[in-house]
């Protein structure tokens, strides 16, 4: 499975001062350190309190693309922002997130074929988020047919089956892992797969626990990536773990660290 | 309707590792070789690079060879008592692209030679040649470690390929190695866990090491569990070409070691009438396990006998052929 790492988000202080201030600092230091713990690529959002997403978005991707060469995942509900970064990105990047809402789609699809950057698709439309598995996979199928139609390869389409808090929405649970297990029978390549997996945990105790079960959990169901803290250290030997035990990766005693170290 | 035709694709490729130096590089080779690069399984060109072909070391001791069957030797009895004049015998007649020389003399229970005695005959062979060297040891890991640090310093800045570094013992090789700029064979006994696990164990000492190492899968002869060999060598070429970095090494196989021991290679053919001719079956015997092995991604070949070397250089003539479409 692959890490996008999530810690650079205006959601956390530390980043919506470094944006407001337009100081690289912090966000320098928290893409080094997630590219050290295993991350295969990072997530950037403004956050909420951001005047102009545009040039924040702009800022972000200049400033984090300076200290690594990790593909960037550019996370915004504005499409005028996640343009703006993607004009400056040097390497092919991820667009988080288009829902099956068929105008967004358009425009969404379009920016990814002319960019060469790959889609997160959210399971989800304008009524929302669907309760069981079956809708989910038909909200899937949607964004599968919508991406194909603008001629780009179905690998390079994520869906994310959207995971709820374990405290308030406990019966989305199974209906993610069947959502995950179905996906991959929608296409040939299959479209792949991600969830938020801090979601998952939000507003509960026992978080990191949770995360990791959830992912270890969603990788036999075979998710291939997820937006999760790649410095959680319990985390990152959980994935490394299910990896081998899903013969991802060649056994060898010091596999956590091979792991960690595979950008180096 | 055009057919469309199916190519597998890699992510990742196998690491290049230079063996030898010239005089510009701190050595006094006459040239260096390159050797893995891959990028697709061996030889399908028509899926990835195959940039650097394959190499065959001719193996020279520090010893008459005496339990080599008579039918071997008499290629080699000329020079025999003299590494050097063998191992140009080797490069010159026989065609071979490097020289493995073994010091077997170092063995306690054999000659038990100095490190001096060593230094003298790499020396010489140095001198003889002008291809890169693999130097092997006795075998036996408490005398080699003693033989492996002076060998290193007194060819420094050569290239060599120093062996053997193993999971338990790989301290001492690799020290030299990093100390005196030589490569590493890294050994593993038919265990891809350990082949990945003793690259991570040699990097954490030097991770520029990591461009330096070739790894020894251990092969088998033909007969004697070679099957069990490649699948190993396939999995690791595999993982390699997927993205796995601690297992995207070159890899060597001591072909003519493995081969020349076993009876299929030593008794005549009155003893066993259906076998057929000693000679030709102990050269046919060498020849179809390199064979073998060439098709599992082995990088370098040491071998022994010249007509099987000749084969084998024709076979890879043949192999690397542009069969890309």
């Amino acid at each position: 499975m692959i890490i996008i790492g999530e810690r650079i988000n205006g959601m956390f202080r530390d980043i919506a001062n470094a944006i407001r201030e337009r100081n690289p600092g912090p966000v320098q230091e928290w893409a080094r350190k997630q590219e050290a713990m295993g991350a295969g690529y990072l997530d950037l959002n403004v956050g909420p309190a951001v005047a102009d997403r545009v040039s924040a978005m702009k800022w972000l991707v200049e400033v984090t693309q300076e200290v690594t060469k990790l593909p960037l995942c550019l996370d915004s509900t504005d499409y005028d922002a996640i343009e703006a970064g993607l004009e400056v990105c040097k390497n092919p990047a991820m667009i988080n997130s288009v829902p099956a809402v068929q105008e967004k789609m358009d425009r969404v699809f379009a920016m990814a074929a002319k960019y060469g950057a790959e889609v997160i698709g959210l399971a989800m439309n304008e009524a929302g988020i669907p309760k069981d598995a079956e809708s989910r996979v038909a909200l899937a199928m949607e964004l599968v047919a919508n991406c194909d139609a603008h001629g780009i390869p179905l690998d390079k389409l994520y869906i994310d089956p959207l995971a709820l808090p374990a405290n308030v929405g406990q019966a989305h649970g199974p209906e993610v892992f069947e959502t995950l297990r179905q996906i991959k029978l929608l296409s040939d390549p299959p479209p792949k797969t991600t969830v938020g997996l801090s979601n998952i945990s939000q507003g509960t105790k026992n978080r990191e626990l949770l995360n990791r079960t959830f992912a270890v959990m969603a990788m036999a169901c075979g998710l291939d990536s997820a937006i999760c803290d790649a410095c959680d250290e319990e985390l990152v030997a959980a994935i490394a773990t299910a990896r081998i035990l899903l013969n991802m990766d060649i056994y060898c005693d010091s596999y956590v660290d091979v792991f960690k170290n595979q950008n180096k | 309707m055009a057919v469309e035709i199916l190519k597998e694709k890699y992510r990742s490729q196998v690491r290049e590792v230079v063996l030898g130096a010239t005089s510009a590089e701190g050595g006094t080779r006459s040239h260096t070789i390159k050797v893995g690069g891959e990028a697709a399984l061996p030889f399908l060109h028509f899926e990835g690079e195959t940039p650097n072909r394959p190499v065959v070391a001719m193996e020279v001791w520090d010893i008459v060879p005496e339990d080599w069957p008579a039918s071997l030797k008499a290629y080699f009895e000329d020079v025999y008592h003299d590494p050097a004049a063998w191992a140009k015998k080797c490069v010159e007649v026989y065609g071979a692209d490097l020289i493995a020389l073994r010091f077997k003399s170092a063995d306690p229970d054999i000659k038990d030679s100095s490190a001096e005695d060593c230094i003298a005959t790499l020396k010489k062979v140095l001198a003889a040649v002008g291809v890169p060297l693999i130097v092997y040891g006795c075998g036996k890991a408490d005398k080699d470690n003693t033989i492996m640090g002076p060998l290193a310093e007194a060819a420094e800045g050569e290239n060599l390929l120093l062996g053997v570094a193993e999971a338990e013992n790989y301290k001492a090789v690799a020290s030299a190695a990093m100390a005196y700029k030589h490569s590493i064979i890294a050994q593993s006994p038919i265990d891809i866990n350990i082949a990945k696990q003793l690259n991570i164990l040699i990097s954490e000492m030097s991770t520029p090491l990591l461009d330096r190492i070739v790894i020894d899968p251990t092969i088998a002869a033909l007969g004697y569990g070679l099957e069990y060999s490649y699948s190993i060598m396939e999995r690791a070429r595999f993982g390699a070409l997927n993205g796995d970095r601690m297992l995207a090494m070159p890899m060597i196989g001591n072909v003519g070691n493995e081969v020349w021991v076993k009876k299929e290679a030593s008794i005549s053919a009155e003893e066993q009438p259906g076998w057929g001719d000693q000679a030709e079956r102990s050269m046919a015997w060498e020849a179809t396990t390199a064979m073998a092995l060439l098709q599992a991604g082995m990088d370098i070949l040491v071998m022994r006998h010249p007509r099987a070397v000749e084969l084998i250089k024709e076979a890879i003539d043949d192999l690397m052929q542009d069969n890309s479409y």
